[in-house]
């Protein structure tokens, strides 16, 4: 043990993983000097305590670099967990564990058709995209989870996952709109969700298209704004009228729908 | 029990006994019953939609000329002069706004006609409700959860998306370019529709080219994310293949980005030149929503709504002209739409407000050209509060379309808009 202790390069080694972990796959000679050999120092002056290691990285400059967020692709554990917990789903509560653990079961299910089945880890250097260069997180993305983690959120958005009792877990768009700081505004509604939702923004013509093609149906032209905060506002004045709370719950379903499946949403 | 409900409840994840009339769904997806209407087609026809997004204002738009004077009364602000409007062969009571050139051509050509007059009972006055309205075929006192194209697919191409694309269609089932899938495409569960979100989006498609997103570390995962997303799009590799067999199309279209209803009809009329199967095309074009300063002050036949109902025109024009090249233009139907027409009088700043019935234009080599219904009848003295009435429910439209284009049966197409619709002779 000592022997291997006295390679420099152990110390290394762990580094890069937990970079890797928590930053980025690919470290090229400039990060190797700059991050990974300091860090690396601090691990052996202190007698290989990972704390400290992990204290310097994530407290540091590089780490919070917007240059560096948003470069890992969520596992599938990341992404269905984050969801839950973005959105705010509201599990059954302890007392009733059947219906607790079945909704966690679907979750755990879902992560698992997506190849990563908690508890159960293909063999024991782990999972695939924790160490396999050159893909790295990438082996999360194929032609069959890519679909899934697609499908996953259309349900999601939509009817969520079902139980006896109309039992449900399931994303209310309405309250999770609700949350901005003024859902009446479809631009800051649609600003202060693509902050909540990704690590990296979305370009203003994009924007542009999700404002005028859902929230406002088409309408286009500064004038336009007023439609979608008339209805926000009418949701507010008279929740009762159905056909109204209909349209706006409708068009937020669309668009969060939409943000989650474009590319954006799989980068945490 | 129907089916569409059926389907719908079990995709809440609600248990139901998995019977139709007593007999297994899944065995009854390879019989013939199930497929039957895919018969109706093996035809080639195409449908297009063309959404004018905000209230079309019909009465500037088709102008009934027969009642100049009280027209002109009604809108001193914004009324065209006699001797601009554009007069239609064989028509002397319509004439068309001044930018309509290119509709003028086709409909004394004899491939385009006008239904005077569309709406429904009980109209509605909010864009969001009657745009849903419109797309869903509902009641105006009813909320439907449907499309009614996504229910049209839904009786032919039953089942969709499981086990599609098939060797029977291939294609996607239905396109939408410019937005997000329109709430047309509904179906019973999935939405029956795909959207090119973009024309950018759809040239990058074609050329294999992937958005380059900077050379920053979370851009090349992104750029990964998006390669692969292209490569799991069952429908991306035939919407490639049949715009690629296309190289040249016509040289009328204006340069990109000048006229976005024309850029988005010019990959509608290569996608169906390349020979997808895909039965309905939406297309969308905005600002319709003309409450001020719709005309320039001097000049009546300018300004906004003129540029507006040009870019109509120009598209349309160059759409039929580009599909004729190609030999296609026989396959094809259009027909505008938007939520609902605007007051007959005009308002004090010099713009007109959300109102009721409103014309609509369709379109193709093989229509009926003409114009079906009246002119809407010009109070000498009209107040803001005079709407135009409804001639023509817009459902007869649909029905029209889906019995004399589509062929469906009248008992399907009565299942489809759930009520029985007037035809209309517009093909």
């Amino acid at each position: 043990m000592n022997m291997i202790f006295a390679q420099e390069e152990v110390s290394k080694f762990i580094c890069r993983k937990l970079y890797r972990f928590f930053v980025y796959h690919n470290i090229d000679e400039a990060t190797e000097k700059n991050i990974i050999e300091p860090l690396a120092k601090t691990f052996r002056k202190n007698n290989y305590e990972i704390k400290p290691v992990l204290k310097e990285l994530l407290s540091s400059r590089h780490f919070f670099d917007t240059a560096n967020y948003g470069c890992i692709i969520k596992s599938p554990i990341d992404f269905c967990v984050g969801l839950c917990r973005e959105y705010n789903i509201q599990f059954p509560n302890n007392d009733d564990y059947v219906n607790q653990y079945a909704f966690w079961l679907n979750i755990q299910q879902t992560a698992a058709q997506m190849q990563q089945n908690l508890g159960d880890p293909p063999n024991v250097a782990g999972w695939q995209a924790y160490y396999q260069v050159p893909q790295f997180d990438k082996i999360w993305i194929n032609s069959d989870t890519l679909p899934k983690r697609n499908q996953f959120t259309d349900r999601m958005i939509n009817n969520g996952f079902g139980r006896q009792g109309n039992k449900k877990i399931v994303i209310d768009p309405i309250a999770f709109a609700q949350q901005f700081s003024n859902p009446s505004n479809p631009d800051m509604l649609i600003n202060e969700s693509i902050e909540l939702l990704y690590m990296t923004g979305l370009p203003d013509k994009e924007k542009q298209y999700l404002k005028e093609g859902i929230l406002l149906s088409g309408l286009q032209g500064m004038m336009s704004d007023h439609y979608w905060t008339d209805a926000w506002n009418k949701l507010k004045d008279k929740p009762d009228d159905v056909s109204n709370k209909k349209d706006v719950a409708n068009k937020l379903k669309k668009l969060y729908q939409y943000l989650m499946n474009l590319p954006q949403y799989q980068l945490s | 029990m129907k089916r569409k409900d059926f389907i719908k409840n079990t995709m809440l994840g609600v248990a139901l006994p998995t019977f139709l009339n007593g007999i297994s769904l899944k065995a009854l997806a390879g019989t013939p019953f199930m497929h039957a209407l895919s018969g109706y087609m093996n035809d080639d026809k195409v449908l297009v939609l063309v959404q004018l997004a905000g209230g079309n204002d019909g009465i500037n738009t088709v102008i009934p000329f027969d009642q100049f004077s009280a027209y002109t009364n009604a809108r001193t602000n914004i009324a065209l002069p006699e001797n601009k409007v554009l007069r239609l062969n064989g028509f002397d009571q319509v004439a068309l706004h001044p930018s309509l050139t290119e509709l003028q051509k086709l409909f004394n050509d004899g491939r385009l006609g006008i239904v005077q007059a569309v709406s429904y009972p009980k109209p509605n006055f909010s864009h969001f409700r009657a745009t849903d309205i419109w797309m869903t075929g509902s009641d105006s006192d009813k909320v439907m959860n449907t499309g009614w194209a996504g229910r049209f697919l839904n009786e032919v191409y039953p089942q969709f998306p499981n086990n599609y694309p098939n060797a029977v269609m291939p294609d996607p089932l239905a396109i939408q370019v410019g937005s997000v899938v329109s709430s047309t495409f509904q179906g019973p569960a999935f939405s029956m529709g795909l959207a090119i979100s973009n024309p950018n989006n759809f040239y990058n498609l074609i050329e294999g080219k992937v958005n380059v997103n900077s050379n920053s570390r979370w851009g090349e995962q992104l750029d990964y994310i998006e390669e692969m997303s292209l490569k799991t799009d069952q429908y991306a590799d035939v919407i490639k293949k049949a715009a690629l067999k296309i190289t040249k199309q016509s040289d009328k279209y204006p340069a990109p980005g000048k006229n976005p209803l024309a850029d988005q009809l010019k990959i509608v009329a290569r996608l169906i030149a390349g020979g997808l199967k895909t039965k309905i095309y939406m297309v969308n074009t905005g600002s319709f929503d003309t409450h001020s300063k719709q005309t320039d002050d001097a000049d009546k036949t300018i300004g906004t709504h003129a540029n507006l109902l040009k870019r109509v025109s120009e598209a349309i024009g160059v759409f039929m002209d580009d599909l004729n090249y190609f030999q296609a233009g026989d396959r094809v139907m259009g027909m505008t739409f938007s939520e609902f027409g605007r007051r007959i009088k005009s308002n004090a700043s010099g713009g007109t407000d959300h109102g009721a019935a409103a014309p609509l234009f369709y379109f193709g080599n093989k229509v009926k050209a003409g114009v079906i219904g009246a002119n809407p009848i010009i109070p000498i003295n009209a107040t803001v509060n005079d709407n135009v009435p409804m001639q023509n429910d817009f459902r007869s439209v649909y029905a029209s379309i889906l019995q004399n284009w589509f062929s469906l049966q009248p008992s399907d197409v009565q299942n489809i808009l759930q009520k029985d619709f007037a035809m209309l002779p517009i093909v």
